[in-house]
């Protein structure tokens, strides 16, 4: 079922949660809602799920295919909402809990207990649980309460199903497996998802679209290829991944920090210049259009390439470079050695609104 | 040199936490001296006693129909208190108003008030010429002097034994579990009763049962207002205080071994089904 949602806003109290917002998902998609804490992503979601209420505006509207729930209760939205600490019924087995939905359905509308039984098993199967039925939540692992959470919020085969950070307090193995597992599940089954996370790469891998936010408002709206390569502003390319820093003085065409020096066309004045760990090249020498000497300060293994930090006076914040196992070698890389830094390409965005990203903005 | 040979692993393994030694035994002489002593030196009053003479002080019709009175108002007040502590325990921990610092600090003041205080106010109002007094009797509602003065003396001394167990068990329940239930469909009536209710089931039902053993004793709230007419509103306790004006101290004593012994049965059950309770949530196999 598709969503649409138009002019949402929300204070708490004084202080503004979500700027007017309008958001189109269409059926079928998973989106997935990224942003810092206090970005108002999870604000979002409780607002589609109906567990918060939008400020009062003639103009809001939340759509669910062509019906209009702005005003509905939560409980006749017929969605599925997923927890970031389960929300499990403690005193209740697997079983009855993944049962519940089924069990409070008004009297004409509740299936037999028999059928209830038959479905609840099929969901539990579907999750893999099928053998724990009769534990107790405070039995089960992590996932595994995860898992039966999703259960109970699919079995009233909802639309619309939401998730909050719901891979937020797991360990990372199992959460790389659920991540893989809940887009099985979505393609399979074909209801429309939004979830919230904090974790780049997991919004990145699990999401058909991803809705940057912060502050409030939401920065960009793309595909995760589309907003890794070309990010609509700073705040989404620093938010994306890890970002090098070079600040400095253009003057025809050379800009200059210290004894730092990039060949860069810019405005004359002072710019600021953000790279990617990847679009630096490590070597022994400058070339003609990178003059960026600096120390290594830690060479870290980790897959398929080698991190290395890197440190010199006219680094804000120490930089970070990706460079492959083989130049590692030939390199010689080591704590202590001296080389060049090239870059291979940089981004430059115009001068950030300061309420972006203030701790950047400062000058030294 | 042979080592202790104590039972068990307590002397097989070293304890990292210091100080086991010290601080049991500095408890257990404490128990010794402020609960047990006085508990034996109750029982041993009755040493004198045969069984015939026993049964014949404890089965006085008098003292029966004490017995009568003081569970019959102990039931009535617990009942009370279990619904209206649930009540004033839930809107302190999932509501924000002014004045709410105030109202939970104002649930402590009948263990803080002496219960003499607390009676003879009970009385005051609810005499004849007392403001609730003069509204409730022309309506037919004689409190005073009846065994409804006695119930309600008994609620107003034993509340906070209700509020103060919910209240934890309460915060400890996130607001997310009541959203899960509605966002399920449960309608606010259903998720009260399937999803908080069982979770709060039993610390209520400590909390009464606390309220309950207190009201059983109580003695100064509930003197006052009671009226002690024989055979109709006398409380066990005050039989206890008869017998020892009579300088009966036998008496008294086998009186007050029956109202120990129901106190001490009902608490121990209450904590046996309680622990079994607990075990399920926290993961054993219940």
């Amino acid at each position: 079922m598709s969503i649409r949602l138009e002019h949402i806003e929300k204070h708490f109290g004084r202080s503004q949660a979500l700027s007017p917002t309008d958001l189109d998902i269409a059926n079928g998609e998973l989106i997935g809602l990224l942003g810092p804490s206090g970005s108002g992503k999870t604000t979002l979601l409780r607002i589609i799920a109906g567990l918060e209420t939008p400020d009062a505006n003639p103009r809001t509207r939340i759509l669910f295919g062509e019906r209009d729930v702005t005003r509905v209760h939560v409980r006749d939205r017929r969605i599925g909402f997923v927890f970031q600490h389960y929300a499990l019924f403690r005193h209740m087995s697997v079983f009855d809990n993944v049962a519940f939905g089924l069990t409070v359905l008004p009297r004409r509308e509740r299936p037999s207990s028999g059928e209830i039984r038959t479905r609840v098993l099929r969901l539990l199967e579907m999750v893999q649980l099928s053998h724990l039925a009769n534990r107790y939540p405070a039995q089960l692992s992590g996932g595994q309460q995860q898992r039966v959470s999703l259960a109970r919020a699919l079995a009233l085969k909802p639309e619309v199903l939401l998730l909050d950070e719901p891979f937020g307090a797991l360990d990372a193995k199992v959460r790389q497996e659920l991540r893989r597992w809940l887009r099985h599940l979505h393609d399979e089954l074909g209801f429309t998802s939004v979830f919230v996370t904090h974790d780049q790469e997991e919004a990145l891998e699990l999401s058909d679209r991803v809705v940057v936010m912060s502050n409030g408002r939401i920065e960009q709206i793309d595909t995760p290829e589309a907003l890794y390569r070309s990010p609509a502003n700073r705040f989404v390319f620093e938010f994306l991944g890890d970002v090098n820093l070079l600040e400095g003085e253009v003057r025809d065409g050379v800009l200059t920090c210290g004894d730092a020096q990039l060949k860069a066309d810019l405005p004359e004045g002072r710019q600021e210049l953000l790279l990617r760990p990847h679009e630096i090249e490590l070597a022994t020498t400058p070339d003609e259009s990178s003059h960026l000497p600096a120390t290594v300060t830690a060479v870290v293994p980790v897959g398929a390439e080698v991190r290395v930090e890197l440190s010199a006076d006219w680094m804000n914040e120490p930089w970070l470079a990706s460079v492959r196992h083989e130049q590692a070698s030939q390199l010689t890389l080591a704590r202590g050695s001296r080389v060049y830094a090239r870059a291979l390409t940089w981004h430059h965005y115009p001068a950030p609104s300061a309420s972006v990203q203030p701790s950047l903005a400062a000058s030294y | 040199m042979k080592a202790l040979s104590l039972p068990g692993s307590l002397s097989a393994r070293r304890r990292v936490l210091p100080g086991f030694g010290l601080s049991l035994g500095i408890s257990l002489t404490f128990v010794s001296l402020v609960l047990l002593l006085p508990l034996t030196g109750l029982v041993g009053q009755l040493k004198g006693l045969s069984l015939a003479e026993y049964w014949y002080i404890i089965s006085d019709p008098r003292v029966v129909a004490s017995y009568l009175t003081t569970i019959g108002g102990a039931a009535v007040a617990s009942l009370i208190n279990a619904v209206f502590g649930l009540l004033l325990a839930w809107v302190l921990v999932r509501y924000e108003f002014p004045g709410k610092r105030l109202l939970d600090a104002l649930m402590d003041l009948p263990f803080a008030l002496p219960t003499a205080v607390a009676g003879i106010t009970l009385a005051t109002l609810y005499s004849s010429n007392g403001w609730m007094g003069k509204l409730l009797e022309p309506l037919g509602w004689q409190v005073s002097y009846t065994w409804l003065g006695i119930a309600l003396a008994m609620a107003f001394t034993s509340i906070p034994f209700v509020v103060r167990t919910v209240q934890p068990v309460l915060e400890d329940l996130p607001g997310e579990v009541d959203e899960a239930a509605m966002s399920l469909g449960a309608r606010d009536s259903v998720a009260f009763r399937r999803v908080i209710l069982p979770h709060l089931w039993p610390a209520l039902v400590t909390g009464t049962g606390l309220a309950f053993v207190r009201s059983l004793g109580e003695f100064g709230a509930v003197i006052f207002i009671a009226g002690n007419q024989p055979y109709e509103t006398e409380i066990t306790s005050l039989m206890i205080f008869v017998k020892l004006q009579e300088y009966d101290y036998v008496g008294a004593s086998a009186i007050a071994s029956v109202v120990l012994a129901s106190s001490l049965l009902l608490l121990l059950a209450i904590n046996i089904w309680q622990g079994r309770f607990i075990r399920r949530l926290h993961g054993g196999h219940g």
